[in-house]
């Protein structure tokens, strides 16, 4: 829960939810960027996603080091897990 | 210094190492407290302690939401699930910790319908596939889920989504950096501000901590050379006769936080008067409850809870740990009634608690110097 997932938008949804569609190690899910409303999102943005919410705009420079920072921290496992839900959730994260 | 020079260049990381050294008095005792779980676990990861100087202590704060969650809160949210209509949901992390009648993983396997979700918004998802049962999100964390929980309720709300309940054990973190200060005996020099509650609430909120306690504070990343950086300009302030509050992770934390998260907690919660924290007691005005306009979205108020109460044995000290009065492996119960596997403290329950990491990395090298007749 505490993690900070870097995530790429590869997709920005044109209803009235705010939400964007993003990649993060080869999954695909849909991230609340609520409280970003302020950031003018653009596709291929790099976002840090706390509990599938965007809550900070960053480099992708940044978005790469934080991911290195995952693997050498031994949490890239925990990274999968947690945005898999363990294998228990209802699948909202899709291979790509 | 082994995990550090498998991870990171170490030219950089020596250069700061060489820093510290440079600034660091030979002759007096520094503690200074990293604030957040993640900087815990990341400087026991990366062995940052072994390139640190020895008169420099780095004492592990209370910013784990999972260890310092009452027990009792545990056995409050899964009683609400007991009727079969209602499937009880939380973050992964929950799932292993034991509540007085046992985990929520356990109650799974004796047939409660427990799920674990990502994101407090697959729960809201859940109820509207689900119409006809009642989903419970358990809610917890500091500042940096707090506003995921509080868009989320908005959302039902709007979405006139009723069959969707959150039980509320959000924290905020300057309470309890507030409650180590008052406490009589603390130690600490200093503090290395958490990373990423920052980038909601930015770096104001810290600005007593230097004014009014005269503490430097620099609010750091995860990096090992951002908690070594992090050192050197406390170490800078101290030398200087200095206490204010620096931004280590400006690539990250705005000075001022996340302007829409801060407004949507806002709109959503407000502060109980008090609450309990485990192994550290009750602390006043340190966490948030749902306010009264959304209260049909309050699981505390929709259903009636027992209000377990569950004390930690006296022989655990979490408290003196966490005030940097002992190192973890100094409490009685370290390592032997108490490990990650059966925690009987706080501090154990989470792998980002101080006992817990301190136990998984330390430990375990101190046992096999010991074993090998090495020393550290």
């Amino acid at each position: 829960m505490c993690l900070a997932i870097p995530a790429k938008i590869v997709e920005l949804s044109s209803g009235e939810e705010s939400r964007a569609l993003c990649e993060v190690a080869g999954l695909r899910r849909h991230i609340d960027t609520g409280l970003l409303q302020d950031e003018m999102l653009q596709l291929g943005d790099w976002v840090l996603v706390h509990v599938g919410f965007a809550m900070s705009k960053i480099s992708e420079e940044q978005a790469l080091d934080q991911l290195q920072t995952l693997a050498m921290l031994g949490e890239s496992e925990a990274v999968m897990q947690e945005v898999k839900g363990y294998g228990l959730s209802d699948g909202s994260w899709k291979g790509s | 210094m082994k995990f550090v020079d498998e991870f990171r260049d170490p030219g950089v990381i020596h250069k700061a190492a060489d820093e510290i050294r440079r600034l660091a008095d030979p002759g007096r005792q520094y503690r200074f407290m990293e604030v957040c779980g993640g900087h815990t676990h990341a400087i026991y990861r990366f062995g940052l302690k072994d390139i640190l100087p020895p008169n420099i202590d780095l004492v592990h704060g209370p910013g784990c939401p999972v260890c310092v969650l009452p027990m009792g809160r545990i056995d409050d949210g899964l009683s609400i699930a007991k009727d079969p209509n209602v499937i009880f949901t939380a973050f992964g992390d929950m799932m292993r910790v034991p509540g007085l009648d046992g985990s929520p993983l356990e109650h799974k396997a004796r047939g409660m319908d427990v799920r674990i979700v990502y994101s407090p918004s697959d729960a809201l998802k859940m109820a509207q596939k689900n119409p006809d049962k009642h989903v419970l999100f358990f809610a917890i964390g500091f500042e940096t889920t707090a506003p995921s929980t509080a868009l989320t309720l908005m959302r039902a709300k709007a979405l006139g989504v009723t069959n969707f309940s959150v039980f509320c054990n959000h924290v905020t973190i300057i309470p309890g950096i507030r409650a180590i200060l008052d406490s009589p005996d603390m130690r600490i020099d200093a503090f290395i501000g958490p990373g990423h509650v920052s980038t909601v609430i930015g770096c104001r909120p810290y600005e007593w901590v230097a004014r009014n306690e005269g503490k430097p504070i620099v609010v750091s990343g995860f990096e090992p050379v951002d908690v070594l950086q992090a050192v050197v300009m406390l170490l800078r302030q101290l030398r200087a006769g200095e206490a204010k509050v620096e931004n280590q992770y400006k690539r990250v934390v705005p000075w001022e936080g996340n302007r829409a998260a801060l407004k949507a907690m806002a709109e959503v919660f407000e502060l109980r008067s008090y609450f309990e924290w485990r192994g550290m007691g009750f602390i006043s005005q340190s966490a948030l409850r749902i306010r009264d306009t959304y209260r049909d979205w309050d699981a505390e108020r929709r259903f009636s809870v027992p209000g377990v109460r569950v004390t930690d044995p006296k022989a655990a000290q979490c408290g003196e740990v966490l005030k940097g009065v002992l190192k973890p492996v100094q409490c009685k119960l370290f390592g032997k009634e108490c490990t990650p596997e059966r925690p009987v403290g706080a501090l154990m329950v989470s792998s980002e608690g101080s006992c817990a990491a301190y136990y998984n990395y330390e430990h375990g090298k101190h046992e096999t110097l010991a074993r090998t007749g090495a020393t550290v």
